[in-house]
């Protein structure tokens, strides 16, 4: 199957980048690993006139810590973000998300910033950015801008992103570096998409109080959404079998659910896949 | 309708290459098409099944879904580029561990393999499961290209393995 015809652009600077998106009459897009966007293209579901090869640039690279913050650069492949040793010191909720994504040849080319700028309701790495409480580092016309993981997701396939914006770097507060976390994910058998993920990052084992609760679910909404709720429920309490069934029923029914006639069973998935994520961070040895 | 071409050049099989094409011209077209390297196959054309699976600077890839003008300055790596004067241990496993029955998935399965065994020469059978999850076998039930890969993998970490090559032909 072959795409569309269209120009194809290698992008040396990002001011490149920035002034070919403001082109009104022919539409532009950027490539990053093509795993969302070259399979739209071929079912002509898109047609851009032109696509910006952003592979080579530099703002888009790299994995280092910066002050209180992780900085995980736009083009950051899966396999390297499974494999990177200080994402998986720091950050080992992204790593884990990562590692299951699609199968090994997708996850040696997609990259973080298509995940996310495409923003697909059943991608798995929004939930892991909304549990690390990530901010995005986003470049345009005006300079740069930060914004929370939170705030960039507001439809299926629709986020805040200016049509001449460009996600570079992903930040990641070190504040919860030690903490457990866990991405439990079950994938639908044919696609290989979650038909849940859950993202459970807590900060305490055993017998301690919990300080910090992060539950985040995608998959079963219209967007990756945070489990507020139930978060709220554990802060203060026991990772034990009372308190992670009490958190479990309260994320069920407050998830933001589509009704029609699958609620009740995605309610039961909710309750379920965070019962069991919870189980696993309590299970995690020192 | 100049715009619409570039110019693209890469290493296929040790061998470079440069040919001006049709910026949409998918990498898998271009190696079958423009090199005549047919052993690519092309299976699903949707990304899913990885019959079209290459290295790509020694990662595996979909080459369904890498568009010709992405492999600039890069190196490929085909079934074609696996054998030399002797089947490569991967194809001596396949062979004798009948990791195939119609054919068709196999290029893909080995290159797969290649890239699995390059990050890990000594895979559980799980770790085969799942590293092989982007292909899809309709004859074997992945049964045999386990055992395949598993002795493809003996071989490859034995000493003696040019002296048990297969020759070819
Ligand atoms: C067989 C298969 C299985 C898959 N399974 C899964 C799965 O289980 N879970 C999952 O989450 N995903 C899955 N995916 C999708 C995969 O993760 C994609 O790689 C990802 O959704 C997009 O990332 P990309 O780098 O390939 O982006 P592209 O496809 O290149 O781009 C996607 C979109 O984002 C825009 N974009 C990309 N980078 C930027 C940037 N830096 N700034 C602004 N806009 C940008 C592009 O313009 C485009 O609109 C699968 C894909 C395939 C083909």
């Amino acid at each position: 199957m072959l795409t569309a015809p269209f120009e194809y652009r290698r992008a040396e600077r990002v001011e490149d980048v920035i002034e070919w998106l403001s082109d009104e009459t022919r539409e532009t897009k950027i490539l990053a690993g093509g795993h969302s966007l070259l399979p739209l293209m071929k079912l002509r579901l898109a047609t851009p006139a032109i696509l910006v090869d952003v592979s080579a640039l530099r703002e888009l690279q790299g994995v280092q810590e910066d002050g209180e913050v992780l900085r995980v650069g736009a083009f950051t492949r899966y396999v390297e973000l499974a494999r990177h040793s200080l994402i998986n010191q720091k950050a080992s909720l992204l790593s884990q998300a990562a590692n299951v994504v699609g199968d090994l040849q997708v996850r040696n080319r997609g990259t973080i910033g298509g995940s996310l700028c495409h923003a697909d309701p059943a991608a798995d790495l929004p939930a892991a950015v909304l549990a690390l409480e990530a901010q995005l580092v986003i470049l345009g016309p005006n300079g740069t801008r930060r914004e929370s993981a939170e705030a960039f997701f507001m439809a299926p396939f629709v986020t805040t992103l200016g049509r001449q914006e460009i996600l570079a770097a992903i930040e990641i507060p070190l504040s919860t570096q030690n903490a457990r976390s866990t991405y439990l994910k079950r994938p639908h058998p044919a696609s290989g998409y979650p038909v849940i993920g859950v993202a459970c990052l807590i900060d305490a084992i055993h017998n301690q109080t919990i300080g910090t609760a992060r539950l985040a679910i995608t998959g079963i909404a219209s967007t990756a959404f945070r489990a507020s709720a139930a978060e709220a429920q554990l802060v203060g309490g026991r990772l034990d079998a009372e308190t992670i069934a009490k958190a479990a029923s309260t994320a069920a029914i407050n998830a933001p659910l589509d009704d029609d006639e699958h609620t009740e069973y995605k309610q039961q998935l909710v309750q379920v896949y965070v019962s069991r994520a919870l189980q696993q961070v309590a299970a995690q040895e020192d | 309708m100049g715009e619409l071409q570039t110019t693209v050049t890469m290493t296929v099989n040790g061998e470079r290459v440069t040919r001006t094409i049709e910026s949409r011209v998918l990498l898998v077209h271009f190696l079958r098409e423009e090199l005549g390297l047919t052993g690519t196959h092309v299976g699903c054309d949707t990304s899913q099944c990885g019959a079209c699976t290459v290295l790509l600077d020694g990662e595996a890839v979909k080459s369904c879904t890498v568009l010709a003008v992405q492999a600039m300055g890069k190196a490929v790596t085909t079934i074609e580029g696996l054998e030399t004067d002797r089947l490569h241990p991967i194809q001596e496993g396949f062979w004798a561990k009948h990791g195939l029955q119609c054919g068709f998935c196999t290029p893909g399965a080995m290159m797969a393999t290649t890239y699995l065994l390059s990050q890990n020469p000594n895979p559980t059978e799980e770790q085969i499961r799942v590293g092989l999850d982007g292909i899809v076998c309709r004859c074997t039930g992945y049964e045999t290209i386990v055992r395949a890969v598993q002795h493809a993998a003996q071989l490859m970490n034995s000493s003696t393995q040019t002296e048990r090559s297969t020759e070819v032909g």
